[in-house]
């Protein structure tokens, strides 16, 4: 994953990058107001590692869906005993996908991962600016901000709410969980995929939390960096299948 | 994502909850796990005890128990499976001694996000807890690997109701435990290691818990698919596993004359038990390895600081770990050969599975000639060290003969495969948790474990457990089928009871040996002899930290690697072992 190595450099000087600065201090409450002291800790190694930690963790979540997706292609190439005839059959119901709704909730989360791409640029912008912008009287003039992760929040909703009324759209037509077999692989991925992107925007909020607490502002932007990741990953994921359920019916 | 904790930016915790409960310190994490193991082993040992007097004495009166009836039996039986694999096989060598010695051996003051780890211990326990529940509510029959649609249907028999759900429940929560517990040894090991600290000089413990962390994130996540396709099954309707045409009355005792089919089959059609199968051992056969390598592991270790040699073969051990991992994912239908399934893929699995055979003699002859002409000390831990590896033998060699579907299927349902898993997997990685208590008890409390009753208690285990699972060798070959309840109703079975007793009384002597152990272990805690900060003259850090080791590991200080893990009687050095942070110019010779 090309994706993972920094591109950013920080602006923040890298004094405990090296070999025998790292010492941890030992005694003193270095957590609280300890950063201006000069005990600030070196965030390009936590937003690095914090990346590895969210490559290494994506692994299980492929997993799962490889684990899916290999049960969704054995079950609908299996020939199933019908009790009727005592012969075996192929009882696999194609479900038809309402298209449309699933194709603007594709460019609604789309869209949501352009808008996450811009807050993860402001943020990493900010925090290489926030150095500068502490010394008094240094004024960076009034830059017109958007509100790039709000915006990610209510797309990524909006994308939930599409699915539930996708979900809503299936039932009328009479494909329940337990309809066939297909049913219940379409309900089983869309929703696996929808706790997953609830994550995300757990995370988003929690982001939002820290960010009244007025915590710091490297914090946030580690946070973000990696959601903003994980995210791009959900759209891909939730492309990949809605391919697999269009494709292989 | 919470996972940006400051490592180590504060000082240490000083109140009672944040220093041994919510601890974010890796060591105490280590031990928590590894108490938590304790306990599970004992519940778990108790089990197989309550199992062993039932079959060869079916109608006794156990005190608390009564008679115990055949599906008590296999509720038994799933419970010691799962309580074993999951919360001791698992948890002890990884999670245990894993989070304790990873970070100290690779130099880094603690994990790499603390948090997590916090959350990933609170988690598995939270994960025994639910698990044992399932006793309180009638624990299920289906084994600790939950064969469908037996798990499947909450009316296929006692304890598939709410005890199945329950037990599923708690598989799943292990599966993200064991997930966060992944992702923190991995980052820690790519991320954390100590100047000079290449990953070829790392030893070979780091690199069989890295090995162990990588099968545990590519296994854990597929049972974690499994589980909740089981769960959806249960609760939700859903076919998955389910087939149609199914029967089950609904009873929830065995009838005495057994089950007569109610005329209303359970309403699912069209789901694959294979299914099932297929994604259990595909998680199942790595949690194997997942058990055995923290041992292997630590037995390299061993065999090479007290044989006063490096390790025979350092880079052959790396890459023969790695080829076992590797394979491991690609051997899981050799569990399925009864499945019925295509003698063609029967075949690719068979000869895959056999070629594990080559890395793990590798292994073996490494250790051979790591002690060969060494000057071995023998101490407790090099014993268990020892025992390990004569246990792997012993329990390795009956695997070729299973991993032939000629000869697995008139073996597989007998006791031979109980006496072939319980060898390698359950004994040997038992061995390997010994091996590394008595080993590192000095360092993470100070004091030396006492010798003699390690010795009594090396002996009677080592004996003990031969004699318990080599006659099952025999009593497979003669046709004894596993899983039965009791052998004294079968006609042709019971000229095998005779054997099956001195089974139990081996189980029972062995057990009562263990209690050596525990008086040792706490014993020792309180009074045992104070331990220097390298007893045992190894060269990896750990031995390099006070004892116990100081809450950021190092006290302040960064290691700096100029030695690989093994340099034992290294010509020309001035002691017979070069510690790894040893000035460079040690072996200038």
């Amino acid at each position: 994953m090309a994706t993972l190595s920094p591109t950013v450099s920080l602006k923040y000087p890298k004094t405990r990058g090296g070999g025998g600065a790292g010492a941890p201090p030992i005694s003193g409450g270095g957590d609280g107001d300890g950063r201006a002291g000069g005990s600030s800790p070196n965030y390009g190694q936590r937003l690095r590692r914090a990346r590895l930690g969210l490559a290494v963790g994506l692994t299980p979540v492929i997993m799962l869906f490889v684990s899916f997706t290999s049960a969704y292609i054995v079950r609908q190439g299996l020939p199933t005993l019908d009790l009727r005839t005592n012969t075996y059959i192929h009882d696999w119901l194609p479900v038809n996908l309402p298209w449309v709704l699933l194709m603007v909730n594709t460019v609604v989360l789309l869209v949501s991962s352009v808008t996450m791409e811009l807050s993860r640029r402001q943020i990493t912008r900010q925090a290489a600016l926030a150095p500068v912008q502490s010394i008094p009287g240094v004024s960076l003039g009034e830059e017109r901000t958007v509100p790039w992760l709000g915006i990610t929040v209510v797309l990524g909703l909006g994308f939930l709410v599409g699915q539930w009324l996708a979900w809503q759209e299936l039932a009328s037509r009479g494909f329940y969980l337990a309809t066939s077999a297909s049913s219940s692989f379409v309900y089983l991925l869309t929703g696996m995929h929808a706790i997953h992107l609830a994550g995300g925007i757990l995370a988003l909020l929690y982001v939002a939390i820290t960010s009244l607490l007025r915590r710091p502002v490297e914090v946030r932007r580690i946070a973000v960096d990696i959601t903003a990741w994980y995210w791009h990953f959900m759209a891909l994921l939730w492309i990949y299948i809605f391919a697999l359920l269009e494709i292989a019916r | 994502m919470a996972s940006t904790q400051v490592v180590h930016a504060h000082a240490a915790p000083q109140g009672f909850i944040r220093k041994y409960v919510f601890s974010l310190d890796h060591k105490v994490i280590g031990l928590q796990y590894y108490f938590l193991a304790l306990i599970a082993v004992f519940v778990g040992m108790a089990l197989s005890l309550l199992m062993r007097i039932h079959m060869v004495y079916p109608t006794a009166n156990l005190p608390f128990f009564g008679e115990i009836k055949p599906e008590t039996y296999l509720m038994f039986l799933t419970m010691h499976g799962t309580i074993m694999v999951f919360f001791v096989l698992t948890t002890a060598p990884q999670s245990g001694f894993g989070n304790y010695f990873l970070p100290i051996q690779i130099g880094a003051p603690d994990m790499a996000f603390p948090t997590l780890n916090m959350l990933s211990f609170w988690t598995t326990f939270v994960a025994f807890v639910v698990l044992i529940a399932a006793f309180f509510v009638g624990a299920p029959l289906h084994g600790w690997t939950g064969y469908a649609p037996l798990s499947a249907v909450p009316s296929a028999g006692p304890g598939e109701g709410l005890g199945a759900d329950l037990w599923i429940t708690s598989i799943a929560i292990f599966c993200a435990a064991s997930l966060m517990g992944a992702l923190n040894f991995i980052t820690t090991v790519l991320d954390l290691r100590a100047k000079g600290m290449s990953m070829m000089r790392m030893p070979l413990t780091c690199w069989a818990w890295f090995i162990t962390a990588i099968l545990g994130l590519l296994a854990f996540g597929v049972l974690l698919a499994a589980g909740i396709l089981l769960l959806m099954d249960r609760n939700l309707g859903t076919s998955f596993f389910v087939p149609g045409g199914l029967n089950f009355t609904g009873q929830t005792a065995f009838p005495p004359g057994g089950f007569s089919p109610s005329s209303t089959p359970i309403k699912h059609s069209g789901g694959s038990p294979l299914l099932w199968q297929h994604l259990f051992w595909f998680f199942g056969h790595p949690e194997v390895y997942i058990a055995i390598v923290p041992g292997m592991g630590v037995t390299s270790q061993l065999l090479s600081t007290f044989s006063r040699k490096p390790i025979f073969g350092y880079k052959a051990m790396v890459y023969a770990m790695l080829a076992i991992g590797l394979l491991g994912f690609v051997v899981w239908g050799h569990h399925m050969f009864m499945s019925g399934m295509s003698p063609y893929s029967a075949f690719a699995f068979s000869i895959m599975t056999m070629a594990i055979g080559v890395p793990s003699a590798i292994k073996t002859f490494n250790w051979l000639g790591t002690i060969h002409r060494g000057r071995v000390r023998f101490t407790a831990p090099m014993l268990f060290a020892i025992g390990f590896v004569s246990l792997f033998v012993s329990g390795g060699l009956s695997g070729p003969f299973l991993a032939q579907p000629v000869l697995d299927i008139p073996l597989h349902d007998t006791y031979f495969v109980v006496g072939h898993f319980h060898l390698i997997m359950g004994v040997a990685a038992i061995f390997g948790i010994f091996a590394g208590t008595y080993y590192w008890f000095p360092k993470m409390f100070g004091r030396m474990m006492n010798e003699t009753l390690a010795r009594w208690h090396f002996f009677i285990t080592l004996v003990g457990t031969y004699a318990i699972f080599m006659p099952m060798h025999y009593l497979g070959m003669a046709g004894q089928t596993r899983r039965y309840s009791e052998f004294t109703q079968v006609a042709y079975q019971m000229k095998l009871v005779p054997l099956q007793k001195f089974v139990t009384y081996a189980a029972i002597v062995t057990i009562s040996g263990q209690l050596i152990f525990l008086f040792n272990l706490f014993w020792t805690m309180a009074k045992g002899r104070k331990a220097t900060d390298n007893p045992w003259e190894a060269t990896t850090l750990e031995w390099t930290t006070a004892t116990p080791p100081p809450h950021d590991n190092f006290a302040g200080r960064t290691p700096v690697v100029n030695h690989g893990p093994y340099e034992y009687s290294v010509p020309g050095a001035s002691r017979d072992y070069v510690m790894q942070t040893d000035p460079a110019t040690a072996t200038a010779h």
